[in-house]
């Protein structure tokens, strides 16, 4: 709790611009636009971070803790450089996701919900990525990966090991 | 007969078109100048319902009456939002419309927005999809450049500023009202209907909420007349629709479908999706994105009278939910007989419960059984009165929620049951057999 949270120079201008594409007295929907700032420079949303993020708003940090807890996207633990989020749903199953997560798992020698022992990889469940006829894929921060197979796992595991 | 006729992805594969300069040079933005000079709001509203063009986002409602219903009270603004959150399991065409040709999304929001009254519209894509959003951006920052967007369009002294909210990953903010809520920077609750969000939406302000696909077609509506945008189509399933198809089709992808297309030429054709893959037959689609009723393969070939299939509105729910489905948001998923229907139902019903917002009991609880009794039955523990047990749970939450993500946790548990009762009881009376991996219950006979 003794972590010192505050936005980079570049972000706290960030955070000006995107309070301003609201009406005035609507600064509330700036919410989600920097908690994804946060989670971006922090990589995970600490309480302090939802504290932080309630003062530039304006908001109670109640107001923040509810929004952070029901989307999923928030990590309020922290996590590893890479976070793979990997789609379970339905469509990417059926094009051989199972198989290709379980070689995933056995690649990092860890399950879901966990992070590697080096730090470098934390592997998590998510749902449906809206990629369904590109899948089984995943997704590591911005980036997506479709079409995956295993060899395909290898080599995107091995080059970001490096 | 359907034709190959493109009016969203036409001009797709062109290289560059990302830019403002290539979509310009390709006859871009042309919409925006007829409407805002030649043309009232009113106009606009009339070609848009003369197009007979329904929403794109699943439920299929008029959009031209979506708009003519919004409430236009002097001195209170007025907003238009375009729904990007797409997270409907089986659908991605907003992805691929987005990602490929972010210029034609805009191009109709200002369209929109103009015929609509709105100074500020919003464009919520789903949190995951922060590329896209980054792509929006920049397509917005371009046409802001050339004075297709911000103060005074094209001297008309109409203003409009856009604005990309990304989402944070939860399924229910696709519903309208729960986006409403996620874009005021709350939790995504569903809201109570009445009021409509026509009435009382963003900021309690009259709002209109339409899915991408839908705003991206206003410009070739406004370019070539709803009459002509009418002409396509079948009946009343008018124009063109993207149909995003998954499963076990040789050519996945993303394909615009004039509506009326023989859904046996649509998985067939090489054209579309090239049959199903090879050595295989197909078992079971689901249509519409994971919500929709399955149906086995006899089924969606052919109506229950024995009629071809049709990729429209009307053919895909003929025989209702007895015997019929639904399009939807055009989430085609196909499956072959290696396809185990108890562990996909089993793998929905967990993406329903962990989706649900938990706000009306029926569904927060009835989600939650449903998925514990699918996984139950998957593993080998099932007794035969769970599968009445399902089909009852199925009925108390149908219906009775706030807003439809109870229907459509609902809908593929008694679809499944209704259809393949018999791979059921088959996991229930084998369960070594059924647990084994790769273990499938065959019914040669529903097979295509």
């Amino acid at each position: 709790m003794s972590e010192k949270i505050e936005f980079t120079e570049d972000r706290l201008k960030k955070v000006e611009e995107i309070i301003g594409r609201y009406p005035a007295d609507r600064k509330k929907s700036a919410l989600l636009p920097v908690l994804h700032l946060a989670q971006e420079q922090y990589g995970w949303v600490s309480s302090a971070t939802m504290d932080y993020v309630a003062g530039l708003l304006d908001l109670q940090p109640v107001e923040v803790y509810e929004v952070a807890t029901f989307y999923t996207m928030f990590h309020l633990e922290p996590v590893g450089k890479h976070v793979i989020e990997y789609c379970r749903t339905g469509p990417c199953s059926t094009m051989g996701g199972e198989d290709v997560y379980d070689h995933l798992k056995q690649k990092l020698g860890i399950k879901s919900n966990e992070t590697t022992s080096d730090g470098l990889f934390t592997l998590k469940e998510v749902e449906c990525l809206a990629a369904c006829g590109w899948g089984p894929c995943f997704q590591i921060r911005e980036k997506y990966y479709m079409h995956l197979d295993n060899q395909k796992i290898d080599e995107i595991i091995e080059d970001l090991s490096k | 007969m359907a034709s190959d006729i493109k009016i969203l992805t036409d001009k797709i594969n062109i290289p560059g078109i990302e830019t403002f300069e290539v979509y310009r040079k390709n006859g871009g933005y042309a919409a925006v100048e007829k409407a805002i000079k030649k043309m009232s709001p009113d106009e606009i509203v009339e070609e848009v319902k003369k197009s007979g063009i329904r929403g794109r986002g699943g439920a299929g409602f008029p959009m031209g009456m979506k708009w003519s219903f919004l409430a236009k009270p002097e001195g209170i603004p007025r907003y238009l939002v375009c729904n990007g959150d797409e997270s409907e399991p089986g659908t991605f065409k907003d992805h691929y419309l987005m990602k490929n040709i972010p210029h034609l999304l805009i191009e109709g929001m200002i369209v929109s927005s103009f015929a609509l009254g709105a100074n500020k519209s919003f464009i919520y894509v789903r949190g995951e999809l922060m590329y896209v959003i980054r792509i929006l951006e920049k397509a917005i920052e371009e046409a802001k450049n050339a004075g297709f967007l911000g103060k005074n369009i094209l001297g008309s002294g109409y203003d409009l500023e856009l604005v990309v909210q990304p989402g944070g990953g939860a399924y229910i903010c696709g519903e309208e009202t729960a986006l409403l809520e996620s874009l005021e920077g709350k939790r995504g609750n569903p809201r109570n209907k009445p009021p409509f969000p026509a009435i009382k939406g963003l900021y309690q302000s009259p709002t209109v909420v339409n899915n991408v696909e839908s705003i991206a077609t206003t410009s070739w509506i406004i370019n070539h007349g709803g009459d002509e945008y009418a002409k396509l189509g079948i009946g009343r399933s008018t124009g063109t629709k993207l149909i995003s198809a998954s499963g076990h089709v040789k050519k996945p992808g993303v394909y615009e479908i004039e509506l009326g297309l023989p859904v046996e030429e649509f998985i067939y054709s090489d054209q579309y999706l090239g049959g199903i893959r090879e050595g295989h037959q197909l078992k079971a689609v689901v249509a519409g994105g994971s919500s929709v009723p399955i149906l086995p393969a006899n089924l969606i070939m052919k109506t229950a009278n024995g009629e071809p299939r049709l990729m429209s509105y009307e053919s895909l729910s003929d025989g209702g939910f007895a015997t019929g489905t639904m399009l939807g948001s055009g989430g085609f998923i196909a499956m072959d007989e290696t396809t185990c229907i108890v562990r996909n139902t089993w793998n929905f019903s967990r993406f329903y419960h962990h989706e649900s917002c938990g706000q009306c009991s029926p569904c927060r609880e009835g989600t939650g059984w449903m998925e514990k009794v699918l996984h139950k039955i998957e593993h080998g523990h099932g007794k035969m009165s769970d599968i009445d047990l399902l089909v009852d749970v199925a009925k108390r939450i149908e219906g009775n929620t706030i807003c439809p993500l109870g229907d459509a946790a609902a809908w593929p548990v008694g679809s499944a049951i209704r259809h393949f009762r018999d791979e059921f009881e088959w996991h229930i009376t084998h369960p070594h057999e059924a647990t084994q991996k790769g273990a499938v219950f065959m019914n040669k006979s529903i097979l295509v």
